[in-house]
Formats: C-alpha cells, sequence, structure tokens
C-alpha cells in the first residue's frame, strides 16, 4: 500500500522530532520500517544474552575454585538478566517475548555469531569476558544513546552491570598468564581462537553493511560497524600487553599518522558462513535453547494452574 | 501503524502463550518514592515479586518492591499531549520568576 499524504508528513515529522535528538517512546507514533528494524534488533540482541549464557555456562561445574564458581554464576545469571530486561523493552513495540523465542527457535531469528564458538578450555571463560564481553560493552555503550527510550535504558542498565563481566576476564586471564608455562600456554591458545570472531562481533565493515545509513539517519545505531570496532581495538591492544599475551595478528601496529592502530583483513567467509549456520556450535545452541524451553514447560503451566486454583479460592472465600 | 489507546506501551498481553506482564517500581532507598524501572512475566503476585527481586535488585537497588499488572494501568495519550499539557504555557505567573522584586531580599 502506497503511504499516504499524512504518513508522510507524519514520517516527516519523526524525523525532525529524531534529528531533534528528541527520545522515541513505545506509544509514540512511529514508521512501520522503524519499529520492525527496532524489534530484530532487540530481539536478536535479547537472543544473543539467553544463548550467550551456554558457552559459559559449560564451565559453571568445572570451575577451579568457589570464587571462581560464584564468580561465573552471577555472570551467567546477569546475562539471564539482559535477556529479560531486552525482550521486555522489545515487548512495547507491540509483539510478545513467547513470539520471539519462537523465531529465535525456528532459527528465523538470529543472535550474535559469536556464541557459536566452542569453549574449550577454563582460559575461555577469561577470554569471552575480557574480548567479547570488552566488544559487547563498546558496542553497548553506544547504543545507551539510540533513539528508542526503552532500549536505551536497557543499555544503561546492561552496561553498568558488564564491566564486572570483562574485569573478571581480565582477572582471569592475569592469573593464567602469570602461572605455569602450561597455563600462559591456555590464555594464549583461548585469546588466538577468540580475538578475530570478537573483532567479527561490530559487523560487516560499513561499506557492506546496506542498512547502516537508514539506522543511523534514525540514530537508532550512533557510531558505525567499523569505528566501534577501532575503538574496542585501541583500547584492548594495551590491556594484552599488561596481560603479556599476544594478540594473533602480525600485521597490528600502531600507526601514528591515524592516531590509531591498524589490523589485518578480517576473515568475512568464516563471519558469513557462521552467521549461515555453518559455525562449530549453531546446531547444539539452538537444540540446547530448544530443550530447556520444553523441558521448563510443565512448570510454567503449574504456576499458571496454582495461579488459577488461588484466583478460585478468592472467589469461593 | 498507530499505538493503541489502553496501557503504558504498545503490547498485548496474552494470557494462553505467556504468563501475564507486571510493571515494577522500586523504592532506591527510605526517603525515595518507588519508581519504575521495567516489567517482567509471572503467574501470580508473590512469584513477580520474586522475580522482581531476581532481576531488578542484584545489586542492592532496592528497599522495597511494588509490582502492578501492566493491564491496570491506564495511560494518557502521546497525540493529546499538546491540549493535555498546553495550559499551563500561559500562566507563567504559577512560576516564581514571573515576579520582579528586589534582589537583595532573598524572596
Amino acid at each position: 500500500m502506497p503511504p499516504t499524504y499524512s504518513e508522510n508528513s507524519r514520517e516527516l515529522a519523526f524525523q525532525e522530532a529524531i534529528d531533534a535528538d528528541r527520545t522515541v517512546e513505545p506509544r509514540d507514533w512511529m514508521p512501520d520500517r522503524y519499529r520492525s528494524t527496532m524489534v530484530r534488533q532487540i530481539a536478536q540482541h535479547a537472543h544473543s544474552e539467553i544463548i550467550g549464557m551456554q558457552p559459559e555456562g559449560n564451565w559453571i561445574t568445572r570451575a577451579p575454585s568457589l570464587r571462581r564458581k560464584a564468580i561465573l554464576l552471577a555472570k551467567v545469571q546477569d546475562e539471564a538478566g539482559h535477556g529479560l530486561y531486552l525482550y521486555a523493552a522489545a515487548e512495547t513495540l507491540g509483539v510478545e517475548r513467547r513470539e520471539l523465542l519462537d523465531l529465535l527457535l525456528a532459527g528465523r531469528q538470529k543472535y550474535s555469531s559469536i556464541f557459536n564458538y566452542p569453549t574449550l578450555t577454563w582460559a575461555d571463560v577469561g577470554a569471552i569476558g575480557w574480548l567479547v564481553d570488552g566488544a559487547a560493552i563498546t558496542n553497548q555503550l553506544a547504543l545507551t544513546k539510540t533513539s528508542y527510550g526503552p532500549y536505551a535504558r536497557a543499555m544503561v542498565r546492561i552496561c553498568r552491570e558488564e564491566s564486572f563481566h570483562q574485569r573478571q576476564g581480565f582477572e582471569l586471564l592475569a592469573e593464567l598468564s602469570r602461572g605455569t608455562p602450561a597455563q600462559h600456554q591456555m590464555a594464549q591458545d583461548a585469546v588466538n581462537r577468540w580475538w578475530w570472531p570478537a573483532l567479527m562481533m561490530f559487523g560487516p565493515p560499513d561499506a557492506e553493511s546496506p542498512n547502516t545509513a537508514q539506522s543511523m539517519a534514525w540514530k537508532i545505531k550512533r557510531v558505525s560497524n567499523d569505528d566501534l570496532r577501532q575503538r574496542f581495538v585501541d583500547m584492548t591492544v594495551p590491556q594484552a600487553g599488561a596481560l603479556g599475551l599476544d594478540l594473533p595478528d602480525p600485521q597490528l601496529h600502531w600507526n601514528e599518522t591515524r592516531r590509531h592502530y591498524d589490523f589485518g583483513p578480517i576473515d568475512w567467509d568464516e563471519f558469513r558462513q557462521v552467521v549461515g549456520g555453518q559455525g562449530p556450535c549453531n546446531v547444539q545452541r539452538t537444540a540446547v535453547r530448544r530443550a530447556a524451553d520444553q523441558e521448563g514447560a510443565w512448570v510454567r503451566e503449574a504456576a499458571r494452574a496454582w495461579e488459577g486454583r488461588q484466583q478460585g479460592r478468592t472467589s469461593a472465600a | 501503524m498507530g499505538g493503541p489507546a489502553a496501557g503504558p506501551d504498545v503490547r498485548s498481553v496474552s494470557e494462553a502463550d505467556d504468563w501475564p506482564l507486571w510493571e515494577v517500581f522500586l523504592r532506591g532507598r527510605r526517603g525515595l518514592s518507588h519508581q519504575h524501572v521495567g516489567s517482567l512475566h509471572a503467574p501470580d503476585p508473590e512469584l513477580a515479586l520474586q522475580n522482581a527481586r531476581d532481576l531488578y535488585t542484584r545489586r542492592g537497588e532496592g528497599v522495597s518492591i511494588w509490582v502492578v499488572r501492566s493491564t491496570e494501568v491506564h495511560a494518557s495519550d502521546p497525540d493529546d499531549q499538546g491540549p493535555l499539557f498546553d495550559p499551563p504555557a500561559d500562566k507563567a505567573y504559577r512560576h516564581p520568576t514571573f515576579y520582579k522584586v528586589p534582589e537583595d531580599l532573598h524572596l
């Protein structure tokens, strides 16, 4: 259906409000494409949080000390919480959480491809905290100023909570790096495997990111993929130095002219394969999520039945 | 697509597919009023309070929680914002800055 005159003028007014940095709130009029872009992005973000519980949850029973176990439990619980904040933010756009979870299970909505890589050793828990959460925080800090109010507010909360995630990862790796030669090697191996996928988390290069221009105009996105990636690299290189670990890129060096670190080419074929379902753990991640959903069904039903019975008692009394 | 007329936000709460939605309000510390912090799904008030505790107060953010069924919240229409809030604009005399008084008298 072609847009009517009044829709056009509403869209102009919407853009003017965005240009004036007015936050969009749930019950405001918004273009359908803004709404659907926002739903897709928030849902993908929410899915990433709950799927992201799996690679680390994998190590909870094998954490090397009670302290590390408590930290890891708290972190994985936070990820569940972050998923819930984000599903709630998506629901303000007129979709239901159940619908979004069904789309995830049907493979019709995505989650961050980083979680399709396996956690092979304990050091991976550190590398995820330091690099994956570090990249996520870089991205999410920019999103605290996104134009959609509920999403921005969820980001503020999440960023506040996630700084501990990155620090615990850094500390974990620092301990391993200063430990025995075998522990140091384990830390280095984890960093070698997670560095490039972490850089891919910012998405394709700006030149190949067709939605960027519209998302920037709507201020959904405030900083481009390449700029965020550069920000992350610049922040992370000195941290690697402090850890005594190498980043697996021979072309990584400080460029005095640009005042940034240059880095080598990213393997975008690998990225496309993992996004397309061919990553090491895609099938497993969805299967575990589906099993959790099915095995929890009776709890959800029982709680509803209990509430129904309570209601019955109240009205009978 | 415009916003529906009722409820705090654009959502439809389906009782069949998921637990109902609740709005969560936290008192940060004694002396402050409760503030809206977000929402969650729960089957009944008791679990809504417990879920709110787990979800919104993992780091000591509150000393008291209110949960309210989202369907029980009635909200003004953003399209009415102009007419609804307009009257105060031409009543500048409601603000202390409207009055010219000697500055040194600490009025």
